[in-house]
């Protein structure tokens, strides 16, 4: 899941200070899922503007509308017929789908309330841990489930540097584990050890571009 | 001065400057600086030394830069984005600088995709305006980026690219202007082919007043053969070559197209001695600076201006540091 945080009010207010009639769009799909950017949050950002532009004596509408998710156009539908109401857009989906509400009304101011963090988990409601990094290039088969690229504050490949502490934590954050540490660990456990021991030569980074992905099935269609 | 360089000495008295470059070799060969530094020397004002151009690993600009020092010429370090982040920038601004380098060249350089490690981690940590901000705020309120002082700060003349002929066209002198809000000195332009579009981006900069604060030598490029002149007209991006140049080319015998492109080149270089604004010439005669003796000589740009020097303040004694602790 991708991982988004709202934005401090007072810098989601002065984007939309210059606006009369904004529409707030909200996404069903992951910023949902991380309390972040759904139905419910939507409500939550548009009293706060609302108050907050009480308090400065501004004049602003907003509209609220959550749609299932941003990163598709099947479910723009309802709004394409709304939107030439509205003088700018604020949309509380990740930074891909903040970009596909902009692409698709390219005539129209369109603002982020959300800064997207991390992809990662539910380590418990509302506690959430960054475990990928998207480079394109998974490792994890010999790191047993752990990813260095990630876990490890420097990205090392080779096992831990010389900062791991007596616990076993990272010596950037000792509230963190060193991922080197329990990728020793479980592959221990596991008697798999060999797959860290031989040298692992530098990698060819493959996210260094804008990456896209079509699917074997769908080559001939899009590749013409 | 800024720097107590050359280069700022006869742009500040107001000749008409000329830079060249050198690009280091793919190796340890010093014999290929020298003998590439040789045509060089009392033809140019400063010569900027390349980094990893084209993201090609080479010999360190600043490493060659201290080479063509030894020889007499005086280099305008460049330095490139892509390969380092902010703390090893500012660790060879202080090396350089301790080592009396007194120009240096920001940019961001070309993306690694294009050189010979194409999946290397490209660093992009800031990019050349914030660098340009950089050095000035190392230089001019001696402090690091991170804001603790710095002991006996840096002196160099601070120099950026500017492209006029990218889209989109409009925006261009803006960023210039960018450029010189950060803090540049000098911009050394890419080589111009298309005259009108210079000119139309110079009376911008000389309109905005852009000119008055920073020296602007325009890029020059000699065509050494038709087929350069083709391939950077299709395939370098933001290059614009007018097809009446390619034509010109293809109007002389064969063995005649190279001093036909030193002819024009030669011609460019007159106009820009009388146009508003440009300060100077940037000579890149790639792979060809056995050349640039005859190509200054025959843009009437001999013999070079000799401007005085400024003596530079004495640097105080250096107090011994506390040894920091080593980590990975």
């Amino acid at each position: 899941m991708i991982v988004g945080e709202r934005k401090p009010l007072e810098e989601i207010a002065k984007m939309m200070q210059a606006y009369r009639k904004v529409l707030n769009i909200g996404c069903g799909g992951c910023t949902s899922m991380c309390l972040a950017g759904g139905q419910k949050e939507v409500s939550q950002l548009n009293r706060d503007l609302e108050n907050h532009f009480q308090d400065q004596g501004g004049d602003i509408r907003i509209h609220e509308l959550t749609i299932e998710r941003q990163c598709n156009a099947e479910f723009f539908a309802d709004l394409d017929e709304i939107i030439a109401n509205y003088d700018a857009v604020l949309s509380m989906a990740c930074g891909a789908g903040v970009q596909f509400v902009a692409d698709r009304y390219p005539h129209k101011p369109v603002f982020p309330s959300l800064n997207t963090t991390f992809v990662g988990i539910d380590r418990d409601v509302g506690w959430y841990e960054e475990n990928c990094r998207t480079c394109g290039d998974c490792v994890l088969g010999d790191t047993a489930g752990i990813c260095p690229v990630t876990r490890c504050a420097k990205s090392l490949f080779n096992g831990p540097c010389g900062g791991t502490r007596a616990d076993g934590t990272c010596e950037v954050d000792p509230d963190t584990p060193c991922a080197w540490y329990e990728i020793h660990k479980r592959l221990k456990g596991q008697d798999r050890l060999d797959l860290i021991m031989k040298v692992r030569p530098a990698r060819e980074w493959v996210n260094q571009t804008r990456r896209s992905v079509i699917q074997e099935p769908y080559k001939e269609r899009y590749t013409k | 001065m800024k720097s107590g360089g050359n280069l700022e000495a006869v742009l500040k008295a107001g000749h008409f400057a000329i830079t060249g470059e050198l690009g280091p070799p793919r190796g340890t060969n010093v014999e290929v600086v020298m003998k590439k530094a040789q045509p060089l020397k009392g033809m140019v004002d400063a010569v900027n030394i390349t980094d990893n151009q084209t993201a090609v690993v080479r010999m360190s600009s600043w490493a060659t830069s201290l080479l063509v020092m030894k020889e007499g010429l005086e280099p305008n370090y460049q330095m490139v984005c892509r390969d380092r982040n902010r703390l090893a920038m500012q660790a060879d601004i202080l090396g350089a600088c301790a080592h009396k380098i007194p120009n240096m060249l920001c940019l961001s350089g070309d993306h690694q995709k294009f050189g010979d490690h194409p999946k290397s981690r490209g660093v992009f940590d800031i990019d050349s305006i914030q660098l340009i901000a950089m050095v000035k705020k190392m230089r001019d309120e001696g402090k690091f980026l991170g804001g603790e002082d710095i002991d006996v700060p840096p002196k160099i003349f601070i120099g950026a690219a500017a492209n006029p002929f990218g889209e989109p066209l409009e925006w261009r002198v803006h960023r210039l202007a960018k450029k010189v809000a950060a803090g540049a000195d000098f911009i050394q332009t890419q080589c111009i082919y298309n005259m009108k579009i210079f000119k139309q981006w110079i009376d911008q900069a000389n309109d905005m007043g852009l000119t008055e604060k920073v020296y602007v030598l325009a890029g020059v490029t000699p065509f050494k053969s038709l087929g350069m002149a083709r391939y950077m007209q299709k395939n370098v991006p933001g290059m614009d070559v007018p097809n009446h140049m390619i034509k010109r080319l293809k109007g002389v015998l064969k063995k005649q197209v190279a001093s036909e492109g030193i002819k024009i080149a030669c011609e460019q270089i007159e106009e820009f001695k009388e146009m508003q604004g440009v300060a100077g010439i940037h000579l890149m005669a790639i792979e060809w600076e056995h050349k640039v003796p005859q190509i200054v000589e025959q843009a009437k740009m001999l013999p070079r201006p000799q401007v005085p020097q400024e003596p530079q303040e004495p640097q105080e004694p250096q107090e011994p540091q506390e040894p920091q602790e080593a980590g990975e």
